[in-house]
Order: structure tokens, then sequence, then C-alpha cells
């Protein structure tokens, strides 16, 4: 066979196995690498809800995409080029997402009887089965390889067994032309105390890097440049991590100590695990007895003073409403993260969707309006973090932030900012009493926001509560003071619009497509847009990580555009909410349910039938 | 300068129901803060009073304090917020029979499971009265109601018991009638580091007249209650007479005098004891086979989860080498592009 080394500017490779193969780590240690050789990055995990479901079958089938490239990447990409593939479960769950020219690496050992009838294989050939013919298939006998790697290194053979990870991750990093250095750095560090696992699984890598090179079954090894990132030092960063940071650094800039109360629940619970971490920046984390009394202990801080966070999912939101409903009439300060999942009900808990914008939007009783922003992209959680603190607390109100599974869950590369670099947040605390009696629902003309008044200030004892008060804080059930109560909250809320952004577009300011998206989806969204410019078509994208209030200048920017498609991983709730705010314009939409982030060449397609 | 009741009165006029047990309750709360400003050396701005819903819950509007009128069954979180995230706060929770043991059961066993230092005024008068008369988790069985027209077929809490079975380090209990010995009470709760729970035993004078009668009654009440003091022999009876021994594993009245007993064969109370077997059986004793105990039944010493998270914090922050939000952001595996 000959021999090619193949210089490509963006390979998309995709590890499956069972979920206890280790394919997360394998994945995340391939993306690290490529992050260090100097290429963007994007990843995509892929896995089941269930921990270990049985051995073998299609539903215990764990996967972890990464997009690398030496240009500019946003996606973790459509198909991918290079597959591997455990066992025979996780090939038949994943051959769809391969292209025609891939290269599929599988372990030869899995692929006994036993192994396809778990599978669900009907005959003893799954690549004629899956009609995938026209890949090169490499079956490399991993687990026996494995095995004899390690024969003498004293480890019990379940141990072994686990390492086999590591020999495919050898054979990747031949394909790629990885160093391998970064993965034993990160061996040592993980195994410190355990020397005989630091010899045994750089041995296993090296001996996977060597076997992949020897053997004269792979076609092609991979040439990818580095990319050329804007200067500066950089980290890899998840979603969630990234949106724990930021209400770290809004923490820091209000002064304001960071509590969170929460319950775990998927994709949402790293976020609390990453706050538990930070007891050195002072943040304070419950682990509470459920989701309500994750918010309502975040509400019972905010009332003292606290930056007050409750971190959920679709699900727990729903348990949250009612709580909401009241930070909204005592109008505190509370960050409301909602990182959303397949829904209705508990859905399809680790896979990814925007369903929640509804619930986000409208869920509570009365008239309860509150600030929704959405994250974007898995580092500008960061932002969209930082500046729902920053809201909440400058304008003491609640502020939900939406992300999603897809984003939470997937990395990038991140060039580090300096807290230098992010404006100062100014709570309207006030420190003693500058009239008697005191009004706690005194508000300031330009924000509408009360004046947050901490428990312990001489002076200003105050109740608040779900009753309807007076602006002087005494109950109230008086027609006149309830409408004016209940303008007031809403006007507070729109007036928000003064102090966002407003909405840019990528792309000519008018022509005749404007794709409209929001959260999660800009990658795809961003990355259609470029290959709809290479073949020549009049198409912008507006992204809005603003959805209430909107960005003031919405209508003049949909207004350029002969034609506006609204793309969501929904039925059509922005385009719906975009068409009660905005009605003088026409929608289209594209949409997809199916618990996956869009493809780029879906949204390509889609944008291609209108113009 | 010592505080008065009256310092502790706001200037919302008090909606309760003429005859309710609660005013008693108010009057005896607004009594002991200052004698708990003077034991502690607590300023008034320092207390807060968060509660859920139902008639109990209206009580922060009347105290001059900081104060969260909650929502249903959540006043356990909302007040577990407010310690944690303030652990100098006193922190005071509000709440009834309905609120703290039906909807809002699962926070109230948590706050006492971690020992928060909070203080909880459970007022229990079985029955719902916001709502007008529906059967609550203490009616007794057979209770009529609106919402159990052939008596209720459901067996009742004893809230004593569910503090004990979430490892709580605090219990007492008293009747709204009883102003001294709530105003006494109060007061200890107040010294207890970690969840104090006090029962108070009121009457709703609309939908569940004289439901504690049998112990209210001037008359029979020393007969029929027996207040526990720590240290202190359990002597009750009008003529205190009267006194509890233990008969094998079960508790006993007996009657000083008879059968050659003496003050020295009864039990002395220790609300101290980590072990709860015999606060239980203090806890669970009805009339009219025994006397229905009051005061501070159970006050044992144990780490809180305020101190916990502010010594967790404190040791963390001495050793980690970030130290602010720039540190943290350059620390672990980063890369230089040039």
């Amino acid at each position: 066979m000959q021999h090619k080394v193949i210089d490509t500017k963006e390979v998309v490779i995709r590890f499956t196995g069972d979920s206890g193969d280790g394919m997360q780590l394998t994945g995340t240690l391939f993306a690290d690498a490529s992050a260090l050789f100097g290429n963007d990055f994007s990843t995509f995990p892929d896995f089941p809800a269930e921990i270990r479901a049985p051995q073998g079958t299609i539903s215990g089938v764990s996967g972890f995409q990464v997009n690398i490239g030496s240009g500019e990447i946003r996606t973790p990409g459509d198909l991918c080029d290079v597959l591997v593939a455990m066992n025979p479960a996780a090939l038949k769950a994943n051959a769809k997402w391969t292209k025609s020219t891939a290269t599929i690496i599988l372990d030869s050992d899995t692929f006994d009887e036993k192994g396809l009838k778990k599978a669900g294989f009907a005959t003893e050939d799954p690549v004629k089965e899956l009609k995938i013919e026209d890949r090169t298939i490499i079956f490399a006998a991993i687990t026996s390889l494995t095995k004899e790697s390690l024969k003498d290194s004293g480890l019990d053979p379940k141990a072994i067994v686990r390492s086999k990870n590591m020999f495919t991750l050898g054979m990747c990093y031949y394909m790629f032309n990885r160093p391998l250095e970064f993965t034993f750095k990160y061996i040592k560090k993980k195994f410190k105390k355990n020397p005989a696992l630091i010899d045994a699984n750089q041995k296993v890598l090296q001996d996977g890097f060597n076997y992949a090179s020897n053997i004269q079954a792979i076609p092609n090894t991979y040439k990818i440049e580095p990319a050329k990132l804007k200067k500066g030092l950089y980290r890899n960063i998840n979603g969630n991590q990234a949106t724990a940071w930021g209400l770290l650094a809004a923490s820091e800039k209000s002064g304001r100590p960071l509590f969170c109360g929460s319950y775990p629940i998927t994709p949402a619970t790293s976020i609390l695990e990453e706050l538990a971490l930070h007891k050195e920046l002072n943040a304070k984390t419950l682990q509470c007895e459920d989701e309500i009394a994750g918010i309502c202990t975040a509400i019972g801080a905010a009332y003292t003073g606290s930056l007050a966070v409750t971190t959920t999912s679709g699900p727990g939101l729903s348990l949250k409403s009612e709580a909401l409903g009241l930070a909204v009439m005592t109008e505190l300060p509370l960050v409301v993260i909602d990182v959303q999942r397949g829904g209705p009900s508990t859905g399809i808990p680790t896979k990814t969707e925007q369903t929640d914008l509804n619930q986000a939007l409208y869920g509570r009783n009365g008239e309860c309006p509150i600030a929704v922003i959405a994250a974007h992209s898995p580092s500008h959680c960061f932002d969209a973090a930082f500046y729902s603190a920053k809201y909440a607390m400058e304008h003491m109100m609640p502020v939900m932030l939406l992300t999603e599974g897809f984003l939470g869950n997937g990395s990038e590369p991140w060039r580090i900012p300096s807290m230098k670099d992010y404006p100062e947040i100014n709570p309207p605390i006030l420190e003693k009493p500058d009239e008697v009696p005191f009004w706690p629902f005194k508000r300031d003309e330009e924000r509408l926001a009360r004046r947050w008044a901490l428990p312990g200030t001489v002076g200003l004892e105050h109740r608040v509560g779900g009753l309807e008060k007076n602006n002087n804080g005494t109950v109230s059930s008086d027609p006149i003071v309830h409408e004016r109560m209940v303008n007031e909250r809403a006007e507070k809320v729109a007036r928000l619009a003064n102090y966002i952004p407003d909405q840019t577009v990528i792309g000519d300011e008018s022509g005749e497509v404007l794709i409209v998206g929001w959260g999660g989806t800009y990658g795809h969204l961003y990355t259609a847009l470029k290959e709809l410019h290479e073949q020549g078509k009049s198409v912008s994208l507006a992204h809005f990580d603003y959805i209430f209030p909107l960005p003031k200048n919405t209508a003049e920017v949909f207004s350029k555009f002969k034609k506006i498609i609204v793309c969501e991983l929904n039925s059509g709730q922005f385009a719906n909410y975009l068409r009660a705010c905005h009605q003088q314009f026409q929608y289209h939409q594209h949409n997809k349910v199916q618990g996956q982030p869009f493809t780029v060449s879906e949204i390509v397609d889609a944008v291609n039938a209108i113009l | 300068m010592k505080y008065t009741p009256q310092d502790f009165k706001s200037n919302q006029e008090v909606k309760w129901c003429p005859g309710c047990g609660d005013h008693a309750i108010l009057a005896s709360v607004q009594r002991a803060m200052p004698d708990i400003c003077e034991a502690l050396n607590y300023t008034k701005e320092r207390f807060v009073f968060v509660s859920g819903i139902g008639c109990s819950s209206r009580f922060p509007y009347y105290m001059e304090t900081y104060g969260f009128h909650g929502i249903h069954g959540r006043a356990s979180a909302i007040s577990t917020g407010v310690k944690v995230a303030n652990p100098t706060l006193s922190v005071w929770q509000v709440t009834g029979d309905g609120d703290a043991l039906a909807i809002g059961g699962n926070h109230f066993i948590h706050a006492i499971r971690r020992n928060i230092d909070i203080n909880i005024l459970l007022f229990n008068n079985q029955i719902y009265g916001l709502t007008k008369g529906q059967y609550s988790p203490t009616s007794v069985l057979g209770k009529v109601t609106k919402t159990s027209p052939y008596g209720t077929v459901e067996h009742p809490f004893n809230p004593g018991a569910l503090v004990l079975g979430a490892r709580g380090t605090y219990f007492a209990r008293s009747l709204d009638v009883e102003l001294k010995l709530t105003q006494d009470i109060m007061l200890e709760s107040a010294k207890h580091d970690g969840t104090a729970v006090v029962e108070v035993l009121v009457n709703c004078v609309i939908f569940n007249d004289k439901t504690h009668w049998n112990l209210v009654d001037r008359e029979h009440r020393s007969d029929r209650t027996i207040v526990l003091k720590h240290g202190e022999p359990m002597i009750f009876g009008k003529d205190r007479d009267k006194g509890l021994m233990l008969d094998g594993m079960k508790l006993k009245v007996v009657k000083l005098g008879e059968n050659g007993i003496t003050e020295k064969d009864l039990l002395v109370h220790d609300a101290h004891q980590e072990n709860p077997g015999l606060h239980s059986m203090l806890i669970d004793m009805q009339y009219p086979e025994y006397p229905v105990a009051l005061g501070v039944i159970r006050a044992v010493k144990d780490t809180t989860y305020d101190d916990n998270v502010r010594d967790q914090i404190t040791e963390v922050r001495s050793k980690s080498p970030i130290q602010c939000m720039d540190d943290l952001l350059v620390s672990g595996a980063t890369w230089e592009v040039e």
C-alpha cells in the first residue's frame, strides 16, 4: 500500500467505544495535545445517559468528536475523517457520522461472534452490512496488543485491558503527527502516587504509536499546520468551566462573595463542581436537597448581599419557577443558569437542545418578566456569566443565562483574558439610611433598580417577600399599586436594553438573506456563513446573545435584508418570540429537535433553499 | 442601653384573628429579644426573621427587624441561604405545621441534618388556617375537617420525632399560653449553636379551637404537662407530687411517697446527652398516659454547617497559591502562541 501524507487544513476525528472504554479522556488528551501543537480545535462529547450500560450494546456507546485545524475552527465538524470504534456497537452507532473517504480503526479483538451479536449485527460482515466498504477499514488487534505490551508490567489483567485507550491514542498520535510529550506529562501528574501506572501508560502509548508506524495498513497520515491564532497565552476551556469562572470573575469585580445553591443535574453539574473547587476565591457552594432549595438558598444569600447563583438544566428550571417569581417580586439579584438538554420531562439528558427558551421567557405565574441572556460558544460562557452577574446586581433583578449541553461539555482554545480588561461592577448597596423612613422599593430613575439594603446595616431594617408591596415596603393589594408595581418591574427589565451592546451583523449589513441564531449554534451558523460566502452568496449572520430584552437596533438590522431565516435547535421558539416582538418581518425557519447540533451542510442547504 | 420589647414591634397592624395563639408567641418573642441581645451582645440589625406561607408566616412583618416572607414550604431553604452566606446574622425562621412538615418537609429535615445555626419556631395548630380549615400533617387520626369530612385516615407526624430522626441537636416545646416559658426557651435557643427547633402548640380559634385544650386548661395544665429543666428531677403536678421513672424500656409516671418512692428515684433531665433514646421517649409522651413534655428537651453540642464552611474556606485560602482571578486564569495547563 502506498503511504500518503495528507496536508490538510482541517481534520475531524471521532473516538467511540463502550462508556467504560475511556473515550472521553482519549478525546480530551488528543485535543489538548493538538492545542499544544498550535492547532485551533473544537470538541463535542456525545455520551449516553447511562454510566455503564450493558457492555457491547448500542446504548452504552460513548463518543467524543474533535475537529482540529490550521485555520479558524468553530464547530466540532459534521462528519469525521477518522473514526475509532473500540467495539462493533460503537461502529454500528457511529458509521453514519463518517465521510465516504474516512479511515475507520477497529479493535479486531472485539469483532467476534458474541460482540457482533450484542451490537445487533445480523451477519458476520459488519462493514458490508453497514454499506461502508468504500471507507478504509483498519482492523487492529488493540486489546491483545495492549495485553502483550503490558504483560511484564505487574498490573492486574483488568487494569491492563483498561489501558487499551492509550494504545489507540498512540496510534492516532502517529496518524496525526502529534507529539507524545504532553500526554506523558499528563500521565505523570495523574498517576504520581502510582509509578507502576505511569510506566505502563507511557509504554502502551508509545507502543501504540510504534505499532501504527510499523504496520503498512495505515494508508494516510495527516499533517495539520499550526493555526494562526492571535498572539497570547491560551488554555483549553469547556463551557461549564468558563461559566463558573465568569461568575468568580464577577464576584471579584463586584466585591460580593459568590454563593451557589444547586442540585446536581446533567449537564449542568460540573459548574457546581468547578465552583466547589474555588474556596480560595471565597466561593460558597451548597449542594442542596433539591432544585427548589438550590434557588431558595441562593435567594436567601442574595438578600444578605452575596452574588447569588443557582445552576440547573430544563427539568430543574421547572422546579425553580415559583422561587424565580419570588426573586422577581423581592427584586433581588440572582443568576439562574440553565444548561439546556433534550426535553420535555427527563427527555434525553446528555443530548443538546435549545428547547427551554419559552420556559425561560414565560415559565412563571403572574406578570413576571426576567432578563434572558445566552452564551454562544464554550469560551463565551465566561463573558456571558460575567455580564449576567453584572446586570443582575446593578439592576437588582434575576437574570437567566441559557447555555446548552453542547457548550457546557464542548471545549475550545481560549485566549486568556486579564481581569483589568473587564468593567467594574457597582451594585447599588445602601450603606446607611439616606432618609427616614427607609423605602425598600424606592427606585433609581435610570435603571429603576431598588437599593440593596443588607441585613446587619443599622437603620435599614425592612421586610421583603412574595406578597405585592408598595414602594415603601408595606404589603398592599391596592389595584392601582399592584398595576404600578407590575409595570415598574417590567420596565426595569426592558431598560436593560439601554445597557447591552447593539446587535452586530457578521457579513454585509444588507443583502438577500439574514441568518438569525442564538446560543450554541453560533459555530455552525458562522461556518455555514463562510461556506455560503465562498459560494458567492449574499448572506449575513445576526447571532443573538441578548434575548430579553433584545438589542435596541434589532428591527433596524432585520430591515436591511430581503429574507430572514431563524435557525434553532427547537421547533421555532425564538422565531415565534421575534414574531411577537417585531411582527413587521417575515421569518423563515430552520429547526432541528434531534438532541444533536446542526451540521454546517444542512444550514447551507436551508439558506440556499430560500435564496 | 438595653433594648425593650417595644424596639422589636414594627409599625404594621397585626392581622391575626382575635384570640389566635400567634399573638401570645409574638409577645413572647418580642420580650425575649432584649434578653437575647444582652446575653449574646447582639444588636437589633443582626436579626433576620424568615418565614414561608401560612398564618404563622406573617410573623416577620410584625418584627422591627430584617425580615423575609418567603414562599410556601421554603423558609428553611431561604434561612439556610441567609445564614450560610452571612453567619454573623441571627436567623429566626417562623413556620407552621403545614409549611414545615408538608410542603416544606424536605427542607426542614435537611436544615436539621446539616445543623445550620438557625432557630426554627414551629407553630403547631394541627390545621391549615390560612386556607380555611383543611387537615395538616399533625392533625390527629380521624380529625374531621373540610377535606376530611369523614375523618382523616392518615397518621400524624410528631415534629420532635422528625427532629431526632434527622439527628437534630436541639428540640424544645412550649404552649402559646405559656408566655414566660416560651420567652425563656427563645433565649436558650438563641444560645444554642445549631438548628434549634421550638415547637409551640398553638390554638387556632377559628378552625381548630381548643385542639390543645387538654394541656392548656389552667385547672389541669400542671398535671398534664411537665416542664423539663436540665439537671433537675422530672417532677410535675399541681402539688409537685408526680414524677417520671424508667420502668424497663419504658417511662412510667409515679407518685412521690407511694411505694417508698422519693425524689431521688426520679429521672434527672439531661438535655445534653447525645444518645437520643430518652429524649425520644420524652418527646413521644402523650396525654392521658403521660404528661406532655415542655421546655428544652434536647440541646447537644455538635459542629454547625456554617462553622464548617467558614473553617474550610479559611484553610483552603491559607494554602492555595491562587489568590485572585488572574491567578486562576493562568493556572494549570496553558500554552503561548507567538
